[in-house]
């Protein structure tokens, strides 16, 4: 089965701009993503190292409750879901490995893995990532949000000369 | 001023992820093929959506205010850490171009099937896990550069809300038209039918 087309790119964003302002209504403070990645860390600390995650500096503080009962942990799932139903119902739900046709399966996810550790560093410095500074911190009109966009931006286009033969 | 209500339940969290999710899978960017092609200029549905995002969100919050459903302060603007978050910023951009994806798209990739993007939460979770045993000397560069609480692009340009999302809006419109003529020549956008070959099921 072909899959159905995506929502073109103005279209989409409106609609992404309506859920936004409706996260903003809602709740007091838009969307996010790599906070739930936080307390997932926390949380996995607490399994492996109990003693080690309590005393640190940084994630100590989110071990004194339950790392993972928080609202982004639900707006996480909600994501997913949300995701799931669309690639279901667009006939785009494809079990794979998703890479450029001259990129190895070992290569790409290497270079996911890596890719993911520079993010989850990057989101915690930052204190936030594409949705929670770039797309909610821009919404809300935030220097702090335009700043990590224009250096997100600067910053993929300048990677993606050194990677760009792995994705074409 | 009826507005925000504040409601950090279930429900709410499930209902603004869903809608998240609903459309950033519509968009295709599920696909760090699609999300990437951004950088390589062949692609710029990352920019278009995000930008269009951006300003209907502020126009509405600002409208929002104009008529008296919501007060000035009443919703969170993060404050802005300069350094860190250009740091943070040039980490995570080298994260989506290398990666093929961003936290939030991650979540988006995986509910579609993607081993991949299940690889990359876990570096994610690695890089917080990295950080957390860092916190000590990345101290410092994590608090320099404190700008004022809350620090708007209305409090740096001393120029009203309005006049801000209009010349937001007139960035996107250029940013769009430049998009697209690059888009052709580059043989882009990626269309779901370049991405989910048919015969694959």
């Amino acid at each position: 089965m072909s899959p159905r087309p995506f929502w073109s790119p103005l279209w989409a964003g409106i609609a992404l701009g309506l859920a936004l302002f409706l996260t903003f209504v809602l709740t007091g403070h838009g969307l996010g993503s790599s906070g739930f990645f936080t307390r997932l860390t926390a949380e996995i600390g607490q399994w492996l190292a109990p003693e080690l995650t309590a005393a640190n500096r940084y994630l100590g503080d989110y071990v004194r409750g339950e790392p993972l009962q928080a609202w982004i942990t639900w707006e996480v799932l909600g994501a997913f879901i949300g995701a799931l139903v669309g690639a279901l119902s667009g006939r785009r739900f494809r079990p794979q490995v998703e890479r450029g046709p001259s990129s190895g399966m070992g290569s790409r996810l290497v270079l996911a893995l890596i890719g993911g550790i520079l993010t989850g560093l990057g989101a915690r410095l930052a204190r936030g990532c594409t949705s929670g500074l770039g797309l909610s911190g821009g919404a809300a009109l935030a220097v702090g949000g335009f700043v990590f966009l224009i250096c997100f931006f600067a910053a993929g286009f300048l990677f993606s000369f050194i990677v760009r033969r792995y994705w074409q | 001023m009826i507005w925000p209500l504040y409601d950090s339940g279930v429900a709410s969290g499930l209902l603004a992820g869903f809608l998240f999710g609903f459309v950033l899978e519509n968009a295709g960017f599920g696909s760090p093929r699609k999300l990437t092609g951004q950088f390589r200029l062949e692609d710029w549905s990352v920019f278009k959506v995000m930008f269009t995002a951006v300003i209907v969100a502020a126009l509405l919050l600002w409208l929002s205010k104009q008529f008296g459903l919501m007060g000035a302060g009443s919703y969170y603007v993060p404050t802005p850490f300069y350094v860190a978050m250009a740091v943070g910023g040039l980490l995570i951009g080298a994260g989506f171009a290398i990666g093929g994806y961003c936290p939030g798209t991650s979540v988006t990739g995986l509910a579609g099937g993607r081993i991949d993007a299940i690889v990359f939460m876990v570096g994610m979770v690695l890089g917080t896990a990295l950080f957390a045993a860092w916190f000590g000397p990345l101290e410092e560069l994590y608090l320099a550069t404190p700008g004022p609480q809350g620090q708007t692009l209305m409090d740096l340009a001393g120029i009203p809300e309005w006049l801000i999302i209009l010349v937001l809006a007139a960035m996107a419109w250029g940013g769009f038209k430049l998009g697209s003529k690059l888009e052709q020549k580059m043989g882009g956008p990626y269309q779901a039918s370049d991405l989910y070959p048919a015969d694959n099921r």
